[in-house]
């Protein structure tokens, strides 16, 4: 079985990058293979690393508020790019009332400040099992 | 006699621990520091031998400042409470400034958004649902106009928090200042203008460093000359902090990131005693009580000494490290916001006992979003329990003869000189920040402070332990796009209102002086009076200078 290819990406004009970087080292140490894309990535950017690198997941930090700009326009591209079954997750700063429309254009998972590594590692390995083919799949070591 | 005799403490530890320790042990086997440093379990005359009272120490007013830049401490008067505010468009920010004066307050501090903290216009594509979002959307003269609009800039203190763009927003403010008639001489206020830990930590730049330095450079010798009062610059640790360095980083990076904006100074012309006086700091007021009492206290002994020594300053004011401070926005949890409250009124008391020249202190919903209008109240009380209440400023430095506090203090400043000479090897601060040093120093820590918290080695109350699972939700403050539908409409209609030739020659006279050696703030400053917008001036110098763009670290 191939290792879970994660495209961890901070789109908008927000520098702050230590939440990024904590989950990519997470994730990359829990046996995943991690792209990080570095800051101010449009969605067009974005959509295309996922397609270039064959991502199962892309994960988006974002805390500046703009996630109900950048998060649609996300989705579509995907979605023209024929990578819909890609899981798509948000870390950050997003206010509750958000969350469910995030959801219905097809965000999986939203992490709010706290939430424990081990728990994203847990929810990518429990949802992307098919796509990369094990029944069981976990790609966490332990 | 001492080296051979048994210390005191050695004897209680036989005597008096060990006994206590066999029958009942500790509850880990080793106490760290937030930070991670190790941490003793008692701290004697003993541990404090090495140490000089007047060499290391020495009275407060007095070289080389451990104990605090003022004599009468804060019994003269309190630190300045300055609260960080801004959102949505100018008119908005107008609003709470009028109110917040008119409560009482003597100094503004200007939040801005990110399209003007990067030099966006709110028209590019990246600036797409940020306009007026972490702040007050500022896209040309016209708009510095509305934010100050009915206040008298030559009355009040600003303090603007604006980095690459630094030049441009204070050209604003000097111009808004010069149609009420104020004078440049006696204005006040701050500009962070500190561009090194953005390269280092937040990330909002946009030219590469030596072009960034040269216009740090370039506002030091504008404003010795023309605004003399001004707080050039506020060379900040509080975002290396938050990145994830540990107390020690923060206090090493920004100390060594102000002496290298100094040596710039040096080699760009100017007399050390001539700009010094108006550099300031800013640090973070983390949670770690003992250990951010003996980061401030060395943070002010390490700069009188560089300053006197290493640049030969001869000025006291040049000796003086003052310093702003804000409490811990990274400690703050989602989980159980009230639990904010008590963990930032504890960092305000660290600061204060510190010896803060000025606080912020953050609000207990700012996990979730921008202060509402009544948190950030509760913000300012905790800050006015503390100096009218506690007590604690009626005594200078009340901690300074702590075993522990001076201990620390001296490790502090033994620890960030080991970094500086670190950095000294790689030939200065620029330098370790194109090999991504500070970058890396500061990934490593973020990252192993994770873990301590996965393994529950650190607990936060709400988080990793004392969980509640039935919380009931609180009031978040709302951000909607109208304030981004407003902007574009005003900024339409500037451009078309503008003197496009007068515009034109501006931006070319800017991009000439980029590319000569003639100080950028007088283009500026006519680009301004044009109402050239931050887009087309942050532009203007992108075609000369080009943008940075950083390899990841991870």
């Amino acid at each position: 079985m191939r290792k879970l290819r994660v495209v961890i990406a901070k789109p908008g004009l927000d520098g702050h990058d230590r939440g990024a970087k904590v989950i990519a080292r997470a994730l990359r140490d829990a046996g995943m293979e991690v792209i990080y894309t570095g800051l101010r990535q449009t969605p067009e950017q974005i959509a295309s690393a996922a397609l270039q690198e064959d991502a199962d997941v892309v994960g988006l930090s974002i805390l500046s508020g703009a996630h109900n700009h950048i998060v649609p326009r996300l989705m579509e591209l995907l979605k023209e790019k024929g990578l819909d079954d890609v899981l798509v997750l948000i870390g950050g700063i997003i206010p509750d009332v958000d969350i469910p429309t995030l959801k219905s254009i097809g965000v999986k998972g939203v992490f709010l400040p706290g939430t424990p590594m081990q728990e994203i590692v847990a929810f990518i390995n429990s949802h992307v099992r098919d796509r990369v083919g094990g029944s069981k799949g976990p790609a966490l070591r332990t | 006699m001492k080296a051979v005799a048994e210390s005191g403490k050695r004897r209680w530890e036989r005597e008096t621990l060990e006994p206590a320790l066999n029958k009942s042990p500790e509850r880990a086997p080793t106490f760290t520091t937030i930070s991670g440093r190790p941490i003793d379990r008692l701290y004697t005359p003993e541990d404090i031998e090495s140490i000089d009272y007047t060499r290391d120490i020495n009275n407060p007013g007095e070289f080389p400042y451990t104990r605090g830049i003022h004599p009468t401490g804060y019994r003269g008067k309190p630190w300045t409470m300055r609260q960080f505010a801004g959102f949505g468009t100018p008119e908005d920010t107008n609003d709470r400034y009028k109110r917040l004066l008119g409560a009482g307050g003597t100094g503004l501090s200007v939040a801005f958004d990110l399209p003007t903290l990067m030099g966006r216009d709110p028209d590019h594509e990246l600036s797409l649902g940020e306009v007026g979002k972490c702040g007050v959307n500022v896209a040309s003269l016209a708009d510095m106009e509305t934010l100050f609009e009915g206040i008298s800039l030559g009355g009040i203190t600003t303090s603007m928090t604006i980095n690459s763009p630094a030049a441009m927003i204070f050209a604003m403010y000097l111009v808004v200042a010069e149609k009420q008639g104020a004078d440049w001489k006696t204005l006040s206020g701050t500009i962070q203008n500190d561009i090194l830990k953005e390269f280092i930590a937040q990330k909002e730049y946009i030219f590469p460093p030596a072009p960034s330095m040269r216009i740090i450079t370039d506002i030091f010798a504008f404003c010795s000359k023309e605004v003399p009062r001004w707080n050039t610059i506020s060379v900040s640790g509080y975002h290396i902090r938050e990145a994830g360095a540990t107390a020690l980083q923060e206090l090493a990076f920004t100390l060594r990131d102000g002496i290298e904006y100094v040596r710039w100074g040096v080699d760009a012309g100017l007399d050390v005693d001539d700009f010094v006086p108006r550099i300031s700091f800013f640090f973070n007021a983390h949670s770690d009580f003992f250990e951010e009492i003996a980061k401030y206290r060395a943070a002010r002994k390490i700069w009188a000494e560089a300053m006197r020594h290493r640049f030969g300053a001869k000025s006291e004011a040049s000796w003086k490290l003052r310093f702003h401070s804000q409490t811990a926005g990274v400690s703050l949890t989602a989980q159980q916001p009230y639990n904010n409250v008590v963990r930032t009124a504890l960092q305000a008391l660290s600061a204060v006992l510190g010896g803060t020249n000025s606080l912020h202190t953050n609000s207990l919903d700012e996990a979730l979003g921008l202060p509402t209008a009544e948190a950030a109240t509760l913000a300012l009380r905790t800050q006015q329990i503390i100096a009218h209440e506690s007590g604690v400023g009626s005594v200078v430095d009340p901690l300074g003869g702590s075993y522990v506090v001076e201990r620390l203090t001296k490790d502090m400043e033994e620890g960030a000189l080991a970094y500086f000479e670190q950095i000294d090897k790689m030939g200065g601060m620029v330098e370790a920040i194109e090999r991504g040093f500070p970058q890396r120093e500061i990934a490593e820590s973020s990252y192993r402070f994770q873990q301590a918290v996965e393994r529950k080695e650190k607990i936060i109350v709400g988080v990793n332990d004392f969980v509640q699972n039935d919380e009931p939700p609180i009031e978040v403050l709302y951000i909607d796009d109208s304030a981004s539908d407003k902007q574009l409409a005003k900024l339409e209609r500037l451009k078309r209102e503008r003197d496009h030739t007068a515009i034109q020659r501006a931006l070319d006279r800017l991009r000439a002086a980029a590319r000569s050696t003639e100080n950028v703030m007088l283009p500026i400053l006519d680009a301004v009076r044009a109402y050239a917008t931050i887009g087309e001036m942050c532009d203007a110098l992108r075609d000369v200078w080009g943008e940075y763009e950083e390899v990841p670290i991870i």
